[in-house]
């Protein structure tokens, strides 16, 4: 059972359990991406400890309660596994939250100027990249479970 | 100096990255793995060369991205390019916009409903199918997503199965995330004229 089958909790049987087994390929590689997002072998400037925080805050922000809740239990898990020494600076998390909030509630106003404020915090190329695949992830997962709860009700 | 494309378009623009790409030529094993380089294939875009920065990413989404746009069975291929084309209009992706609007022209032969699409954005009036489809697809792209709760009843309605309809919500929260990418990382730009 894949975390989002876990959270959107189709009543067994019906229409829309029956459509997800036939869409089982889809949620297991969406695990998987969630495993690569969440706990990269190389998360360079994002610790897993971050990045469970800014997923949980993320899915707030989405208003998907039940995967805010998945990320918080993650985000003490996360930070026991981080070395000491992946913490980004202060001026770099601040960076990272402000992108990743402009990512999550207005993407469209995105601007080269962006990207140029987080390469000032200190940020590399594929920091950039990593955070950005994090938060089209948790875009993508949070919708999915939303769009899947409205269709609970359907006949 | 090239300019920058500002409005929606089915004329595919060219995508400038706001930071430097990975090089071909110096990339690792892992990169490489994940763009799916082979000795036969080794044409890869400045996007999939920028998303290389973060391989583990890249090596599980392609798949994803596959089974998601192309499945056989299930939401229409034109039908998966609208709810794309819904995204990218409320994340005004122009880039994803243009491919995703020309694969649905090419699929559907209908390209009324783009150009009434670009020319009146979420005011497009459709026919009622491709109205239940763009709808629910711009209404999942909202932050917070903002679906109302005839949702369901709205796609049965027009037409659509439940597989139908779980295919639609793949394709549109896909789009979320390449929206999310392409706009963000980069910017589209006019195609240099060949020159004669």
């Amino acid at each position: 059972m894949t975390l989002i089958e876990e959270i959107v909790d189709a009543r067994p049987g019906s229409d829309l359990a029956e459509a997800l087994t036939h869409r089982a390929e889809i949620l297991r590689l969406s695990q998987s991406t969630h495993d690569a997002v969440l706990f990269p072998q190389s998360p360079g400037a994002i610790s897993h400890g971050l990045r469970a925080a800014l997923a949980s805050r993320m899915a707030r922000q989405y208003e998907v309660p039940k995967l805010a809740e998945h990320y918080e239990e993650l985000i003490q898990q996360s930070r026991d596994n981080d070395e000491p020494h992946d913490a980004a600076t202060d001026a770099q998390t601040a960076a990272i939250v402000a992108h990743c909030d402009l990512l999550t509630l207005r993407p469209r106003d995105a601007t080269r100027a962006d990207i140029e404020k987080l390469k000032a915090s200190g940020m590399g190329e594929p920091d950039v990249v990593r955070l950005a695949e994090l938060a089209a992830f948790v875009s993508y997962q949070a919708r999915v479970i939303k769009g899947l709860q409205a269709l609970k009700g359907a006949k | 100096m090239t300019r920058v494309v500002e409005n929606f378009t089915t004329q595919v623009p060219v995508w400038s990255p706001y930071i430097k790409p990975v090089e071909l030529a110096s990339a690792t094993p892992e990169q490489l793995a994940a763009m799916q380089v082979t000795p036969s294939n080794k044409g890869v875009s400045p996007y999939v060369l920028t998303l290389a920065h973060d391989p583990e990413s890249l090596a599980v989404r392609s798949p994803l991205f596959n089974q998601i746009m192309y499945g056989k069975d299930g939401l229409s291929s034109a039908e998966r390019e609208l709810g794309a084309v819904g995204a990218s209009v409320v994340n005004r992706c122009i880039y994803c916009a243009a491919v995703h609007a020309s694969r649905f022209n090419n699929l559907s032969k209908r390209p009324g409903v783009i150009d009434e699409i670009f020319e009146r954005e979420r005011q497009a009036r459709l026919e009622p199918r491709d109205q239940a489809i763009f709808d629910f697809s711009a209404q999942l792209s909202e932050t917070p997503p903002a679906i109302p709760k005839t949702a369901a009843a709205d796609l049965a309605n027009a037409g659509l199965n439940t597989l139908e309809a779980v295919d639609l919500v793949l394709s549109s929260a896909l789009f979320g995330w390449a929206n999310r990418l392409m706009h963000t990382l980069g910017e589209p730009t006019e195609r240099e004229q060949a020159p004669r």
